[in-house]
């Protein structure tokens, strides 16, 4: 199935990453280049074969309900990266971490 | 000094022939007159790097060694290490500081290893060049003008180059195989879940796996006693006893079954390295080791599987990365959706975007089973034929890469030929399977310079020390590992001041 400059957009939208027209132009030829290669699974039959997730076929392991993580917030929001729109400060307050407003 | 093994390190430090601080300073320097060349290291730090090996001096003097005690190590910057700027190759880290240590960094620290700094990869482990790392390329010390592989390739060339003792590696499709190969040392993937990932920046969870690089399978041994066991924190971990994998290194080979793949030596090899690998079994079959042909029928479908698994796991993974609590976020934006697309489009390279577009276009609505359902059902198939071809032989063996290093920007606007790369080293990804490259020796390449081959050798699940004992046995009778490029002769060195 052929991309199209609208898939390009689309799935760019759903991963959230902008994508400006020219460059839309590009990855599309370079992913229409990589799902070509990709295409080359569908000459396979696989009926009825069981989809392999991971080599060792684990269960998840279980432990104990008990706390096992030190609260380390403070270590954590040293790397909080500047606010933006002309502010340096760091994008925290009082312990959490500020963003544009999303409610009305 | 640069040159010896571990192990001959470990008994200069601990007989007091030399200090650990002494044996850091001297890589140090080494990494001062070479590294503004090579470009193998992204963030150096002497005052901590040197205040372990004060520490470690201090453990030597107390009687208390192991056996890597005081041996400066070289970290894949894709290793949080506590207080170390860790970037994995990306302009999303570029200035983030690990605030805890991965487990393998916990495991090197517990020994008194020396932390010698953080080496320079692909852009979150994705690319077979070290092409894609936004702290720039990283030169092959063989020949300046190629690239040292990846996307493990500041580890392979601080290997080759002899700018530390030994590294660490991470390998999701070859990131450590590959690299090991074009550089001319010995690298080992590990079974999945042996290494803990715990720390570890992830890329394709199902895949990835840290391993070391080294100058020898000895000292590759030596590392995997320090990186391998159980880790309750990461979740795939698996709960196996401890294991030394020095332990068989000295079993002769006699009556050993190597099977050679008949598809990982068909059309898209390379002729001088398919000449340098039949020399290289042959010295095997002079070894006592019995050939045995096999057959790994779906090789070739590798490829697109994992270039739909990595990706989509990769989508799911790099989904972190929005700009909120810690990594780049864009200066300027109008509300949180830009934020996030802002932060995202400057924050990654172009290998990256394409790998997360790909990844979500393969999970999107309609396509799970047409892509993400039927790579896994392929993977089953790739993994049977591992089964199959261990019913037969011991180790496989066959060629790391399909070339040797090629020339900077040959195939960067190339995604599907840089995938290639890897055509020989996925399938034992995606079948959890273990994989060593071995220097076995050097092709010619058209303007007349001599490169580095690897041996690839595959083993069965939990095999390691088997197939470290495969290359030992070989590196007792060979020298190709021994072998170092003249740093002094390549053009392009910034010569150190009063040295022109």
């Amino acid at each position: 199935m052929a991309l199209s400059i609208e898939d390009i957009k689309k799935v760019a939208h759903l991963a959230r990453i902008e994508v400006s027209d020219s460059d839309a132009v590009a990855t599309l030829t370079k992913l229409t280049g990589i799902l070509g290669l990709i295409e080359q699974m569908q000459a396979v039959d696989t009926t009825g074969i069981v989809p392999m997730s991971h080599s060792q076929e684990l269960s998840q392991r279980l432990r104990d309900d008990v706390v096992t993580k030190t609260n380390l917030r403070d270590e954590f929001q040293k790397n909080a990266p500047a606010l933006g729109n002309g502010s340096k400060e760091q994008a925290v307050a009082g312990g959490l971490y500020l963003v544009p407003k999303v409610i009305e | 000094m640069i040159n010896s093994s571990l192990k001959q390190l470990g008994a200069m430090l601990q007989a007091k022939k030399i200090s650990s601080v002494e044996l850091t300073q001297s890589f140090l320097t080494r990494i001062s007159q070479y590294n503004p060349s090579i470009n193998a290291y992204i963030s150096l730090d002497e005052a901590k790097t040197l205040a372990q090996a004060k520490v470690a001096d201090a453990r030597i003097a107390a009687g208390d060694a192991a056996p890597l005690t005081g041996i400066p190590i070289a970290q894949k910057d894709i290793f949080c290490a506590k207080d170390w700027r860790t970037t994995c190759g990306s302009k999303m880290l570029a200035n983030f500081i690990a605030p805890y240590d991965a487990h393998i960094i916990s495991q090197f620290d517990a020994v008194g290893a020396v932390n010698l700094g953080k080496t320079n990869m692909d852009e979150f482990a994705m690319g077979s060049s070290n092409e894609t790392s936004y702290f720039g390329g990283v030169k092959n010390p063989w020949s300046f003008d190629r690239v040292p592989g990846g996307s493990s390739g500041g580890s392979a060339a601080a290997v080759a180059a002899r700018l530390c003792a030994a590294a660490t590696g991470t390998d999701t499709g070859g990131s450590i195989r590959q690299p090991a190969s074009l550089c001319g040392l010995t690298g080992l993937k590990p079974t999945y879940g042996v290494v803990s990932r715990f720390g570890m920046i992830a890329f394709a969870s199902s895949l990835d796996q840290a391993g070391p690089m080294a100058k020898s399978a000895e000292d590759c041994a030596l590392m995997m006693n320090v990186m391998a066991g159980f880790d309750a924190r990461d979740s795939t971990s698996l709960n196996r006893e401890k294991e030394d994998y020095t332990k068989d290194l000295n079993k002769p080979l006699a009556g050993l079954k190597v099977g050679l793949p008949k598809e990982f030596f068909a059309e898209g090899l390379d002729a001088s390295v398919a000449k340098v690998i039949e020399t290289a079994i042959a010295e095997y079959q002079k070894l006592g080791a019995e050939i045995v042909e096999i057959s790994l029928p779906n090789t070739g479908l590798s490829i697109p599987v994992y270039y739909v698994l990595a990706p989509a796991e990769a989508s799911s993974n790099l989904s972190r990365y929005d700009g909120v609590r810690y990594g780049h976020r864009a200066a300027e934006y109008t509300d949180l959706m830009d934020m996030y697309n802002k932060s995202r489009a400057e924050g990654f390279g172009a290998e990256v975007k394409r790998r997360i577009l790909i990844g979500t276009y393969v999970l999107s609505a309609g396509y799970y089973d047409a892509y993400y359902l039927k790579a896994q059902q392929i993977r089953r198939l790739i993994a049977q034929d591992f089964v199959e071809a261990f019913k037969k032989c011991d180790v496989i063996m066959g060629p790391a890469a399909p070339s040797t290093a090629f020339k900077a920007g040959e195939k960067v606007d190339d995604p599907v030929a840089m995938y290639l790369q890897d055509i020989y080293t996925i399938s034992t990804n995606l079948a959890g399977l273990p994989g060593m490259s071995v220097p076995a020796g050097f092709a010619q390449s058209d303007d007349g310079k001599a490169l580095p081959v690897g041996l690839q050798i595959i083993g069965n699940y939990f095999d390691e020390a088997r197939m470290l004992n495969v290359a030992h046995q070989y590196q007792q009778d060979t020298d190709w590992h021994v072998q170092t490029p003249n740093l002094d002769q390549l053009p392009g060195l910034n010569q150190p001041e009063g040295n022109a």
